[in-house]
């Protein structure tokens, strides 16, 4: 605003768009299975619509769903959704500097469309020092949740016409999907030992205590683990 | 239409969802450095919490799903993420539809 006003911010308008347009071929497949998924699962397209709009974060939408699945209680359902988006924490810490001259509902709206995408192109831009201005934020932002409520509503008609979810797998759909996320962290340091932690932990205490207790004393292994191997002096870069 | 019960978890959930977005600007930027067990701790969260959502159903179900989660492994070092999915539930559709 101010100074140079309309060209700055039509310029700040088109780099969002050049830079969401990439995340955006890799996000809609995400939208549709979601969409699919969920109204396969036995939840409407309401439900599955609300879903979209009100967390905006694909994988713990999922997860939702898996424990939700496994009539355990609501609270145990809200700390596996707090648990898998605790990634978030990081990122605000970080995208928080970067828009520290956002007005206060700025700021408000802005941590509300804070995902793994919005965060990563906030990093990249501010990096390479080019200022991550509201008009930006909020055209990137903007972009990439218009996006995923049309392609989970795309997802969710499509879903309807699914008569047999087991047939297409999609019983066994989330712990695939999971996986294939977790694999994206495969690089961070002891990777390999948090996730055999992890893994033995939720697997004696499902036999032994059954859900919900399996996700919180597995992820409780894996994470006290990191805590006891990290070293005093070495700083990890994730 | 829409179940009341489950708009509300929805809610909350989404609730939970925003303060983990807020909650490291409010909380963890008043901290000038964090002690490197904490730093590896939050690290790990995510990886953690996956593996409890993949590890029991991988290994309590049957054949057809083990064989799924080994091929998406090893499809992963070489694949995108949907690539990797695509493979695993292949295999498992494949799996499944031979008896297994």
């Amino acid at each position: 605003m101010g100074r140079g006003g309309r060209v700055t911010q039509f310029q700040e308008m088109r780099d969002a768009l050049r830079d969401v347009a990439p995340m955006a071929v890799g996000a809609a497949p995400f939208g549709v299975v979601f969409g699919a998924a969920s109204v396969a699962n036995g939840y409407s397209l309401v439900e599955t619509l609300v879903s979209s709009a009100a967390m905006f974060a694909g994988a713990s939408q999922f997860v939702l769903m898996e424990v939700n699945g496994f009539g355990v209680p609501a609270w145990s359902v809200a700390m596996a959704v707090f648990a898998v988006n605790f990634r978030h924490v990081l990122y605000s810490a970080a995208t928080g500097r970067r828009i520290a001259h956002f007005s206060f509902w700025q700021k408000a709206l802005g941590f509300f469309l804070l995902t793994d995408l919005q965060f990563a192109a906030a990093e990249m831009r501010g990096g390479e020092g080019k200022s991550v201005s509201p008009m930006w934020f909020f055209t990137l932002g903007g972009a990439l949740y218009i996006l995923w409520l049309v392609t989970t509503l795309a997802g969710g008609i499509f879903g309807q016409f699914i008569k047999n979810p087991k047939d297409l797998g999609l019983d066994f759909l989330l712990p695939v999907y999971f996986l294939a996320v977790l694999m994206g962290f495969r690089k961070r340091s002891g990777f390999v030992a948090v996730v055999l932690a992890s893994a033995a932990g939720s697997v004696l205490a499902f036999k032994l205590l059954g859900p919900p207790w399996h996700f919180a004393l597995g992820g409780l292994g894996g994470i006290a683990l990191a805590a006891l191997m990290a070293k005093p002096e070495a700083r990890s870069d994730g | 239409m829409a179940d009341l019960d489950v708009i509300a978890l929805l809610l909350l959930a989404a609730f939970v969802t925003y303060v983990t977005r807020i909650g490291g600007w409010l909380v963890l930027s008043r901290f000038e450095r964090l002690h490197p067990r904490v730093e590896a701790a939050l690290e790990a969260v995510p990886a953690a919490v996956m593996t409890t959502l993949i590890a029991p159903p991988a290994l309590t179900n049957g054949p057809a799903e083990f064989l799924a989660i080994l091929v998406t492994i090893l499809a992963s070092y070489r694949l995108n993420v949907i690539g990797a999915i695509a493979a695993g539930m292949a295999v498992l559709i494949a799996a499944r539809a031979m008896g297994f």
